[in-house]
């Protein structure tokens, strides 16, 4: 059951957006949530959840799985905004209790503000939902090659998330493995209160991390012996190539970005 | 030196080392040499050196005296590691701890990515590769998907790729099961017959260095006995004192010898013992 996990939320298809080059859809990303925390209009939140939701037409992920990833965020969600109705100050007053008075500028500091999370969860996940873990690896690494000349280690971070993704089932395989030794030596790890229930986890923790460690020591050898030296002048099996999909799509965000602007200055 | 490079793939003179901080040798004078395309199997207990001596081979480890040549090449020598590494490709026991990308073909191209070959021709090399190991329709899936034999495979096609000249296994079959261990001797025998690749192979199934041309016994990081396989097994006592097993027919013709059946010393195989069963009764 451990072995069938999926990683991430990577949603596999064949679409547009996930042929697309890793690096552009970064880009993109970036570029859109930026945009997004420059609107301070209700109309121009419209235009951004109608252009998410084209982007994801095409996809053919379903909204819903939008939502669902803005869900675990709710109480961020809800707290920024109860924060933003206190502590903004305005001028126009809604209503008067007294001791706090609702003014119209915090009720819109606070929706869009709430707005831009929901956007920035959901742009994000069309990203992470269209490109595979190890996509998204790849176009990390190429996207931060220049940064080498800094010696910002670019290729040992890749690195480091690719062995994490390879090595996420095996460990989980491994902990499902002494969680049955240990229960048949007859730990507990459902019953007791919090304190309790973290203390059971102590005997799958500890095997598990000196396993980790030898399987660590092992595949550092086994890296050496295939003659890894680290990033320099490595090549690779899959090079990145853009396509004609991501000048479309660099064109189609360009576009939205304009929409955004035009529209801020008509009613903003 | 020339000449004897083209017949021999690995060259130890009185070939030493010490971890740090040990007090005995773990190796200690070994000298022996590996042919090309010879299938040589180093056998000895636990903790006898054998392990230390592959790594040896493939420069993970310098020698604290004495040399090693893996094709002409010297392992002291810094700039020529990552050369060794390409002749002499290693896979370990554990078939998890050696994998390192999320996809069999890219844990394939790693070797060949860290040596900087050009995209396309990785390409051309791994699916190459993945087809000596009969591999190639699980090109594209995840190694924690695979069994340990299949694993162990793609471990070999990794260093297959690299087109070297000898390939060292570390116990690979150590922790298989018996279908697996099967596949993966299977496979490097077709390699070594095929393709003319020497194989060393450190075990400690006795089945499997039968099937060897050359047999290496090690002890307390010495070589004790040498010899084919025949030769080797057939000193039955001599074996037994060093802590191993002989192989299972090898061992009954042992003790049929004992009570007086008269058969060959020198069993190996089942097949060979059917043979010699057949003889005694066709010739009473």
């Amino acid at each position: 059951m451990l072995k069938d996990i999926t990683l991430g939320q990577y949603f596999p298809g064949d679409s547009a957006i996930h042929r697309m080059d890793p690096r552009m859809k970064l880009i993109l990303t970036i570029i859109y949530i930026v945009g997004v925390f420059f609107i301070s209009n209700l109309p121009g939140y419209l235009l951004a959840l109608a252009f998410l939701y084209l982007v994801v037409r095409i996809s053919g992920i379903k909204f819903d799985y939008l939502l669902k990833g803005v869900k675990p965020l709710r109480f961020i969600i809800i707290f920024t905004f109860v924060l933003n109705l206190f502590f903004v100050q305005g001028e126009t007053v809604l209503f008067d209790l007294g001791f706090w008075r609702l003014t119209k500028e915090a009720l819109e500091n606070a929706i869009y503000f709430a707005l831009r999370l929901v956007f920035l969860v959901m742009g994000t996940s069309v990203l992470t939902l269209t490109t595979s873990p190890v996509q998204l690896t790849d176009g990390l690494e190429r996207l931060m090659r220049p940064l080498q000349k800094f010696h910002f280690p670019a290729h040992e971070l890749a690195m480091m998330m690719t062995i994490a993704l390879r090595f996420i089932p095996t460990l989980l395989e491994e902990t499902d493995k002494i969680q049955k030794a240990q229960m048949a030596r007859g730990a507990d790890f459902e019953s007791g209160n919090l304190i309790a229930r973290a203390k059971a986890m102590i005997p799958l923790l500890v095997p598990l991390f000196v396993s980790a460690f030898r399987r660590a020591n092992d595949l550092a050898m086994a890296m050496e012996a295939r003659c890894y030296r680290g990033g320099d002048h490595r090549t690779r099996l899959r090079e990145l190539k853009y396509t004609k999909l991501d000048l479309f799509g660099a064109l189609a965000m360009a576009g939205f970005i304009a929409l955004i602007v035009v529209e801020g200055k008509l009613l903003g | 030196m020339q000449n004897k490079q083209d017949e021999n793939r690995i060259i130890a003179s009185s070939l030493t080392y010490t971890y740090p901080e040990a007090a005995k040798n773990a190796v200690d004078g070994v000298t022996m040499r590996v042919k090309k395309g010879e299938f040589l199997a180093i056998l000895g207990h636990n903790g006898s050196g054998k392990s230390t001596l592959a790594k040896l081979f493939n420069a993970l480890y310098v020698p604290s005296a004495g040399t090693v040549w893996v094709c002409g090449l010297d392992t002291r020598d810094d700039d020529l590691v990552f050369d060794i590494r390409q002749h002499a490709g290693m896979v370990f026991q554990n078939p998890d701890n050696q994998i390192v990308a999320t996809v069999v073909e890219e844990d394939v191209a790693f070797g060949l990515e860290n040596n900087g070959v050009e995209p396309k021709e990785i390409r051309v090399r791994i699916d190459e590769a993945l087809k000596a190991v009969n591999m190639t329709k699980y090109a594209k899936k995840a190694p924690h998907m695979l069994s340990g034999g299949q694993k162990q495979r793609v471990a070999i096609a990794g260093v297959l790729a690299m087109k070297p000249d000898v390939i060292i296994l570390d116990e690979s079959t150590a922790m298989l099961d018996p279908s697996g261990r099967q596949e993966v001797m299977n496979t490097v025998h077709r390699l070594n017959k095929e393709e003319g690749i020497s194989v060393v192979i450190i075990t400690h199934y006795m089945a499997e260095a039968a099937t060897a041309d050359y047999v290496i016994v090690m002890d307390g990081g010495k070589i004790a006995m040498s010899g084919t396989p025949r030769e080797v097994f057939t000193q039955v006592q001599r074996v037994r004192e060093l802590g191993l097993d002989v192989p299972p027919m090898t061992d009954l013709a042992y003790m049929l010898r004992k009570n007086g059946v008269n058969v060959r010393a020198d069993v190996l195989t089942v097949d060979e013992m059917v043979e010699e069963v057949c003889r005694l009764s066709s010739s009473n």
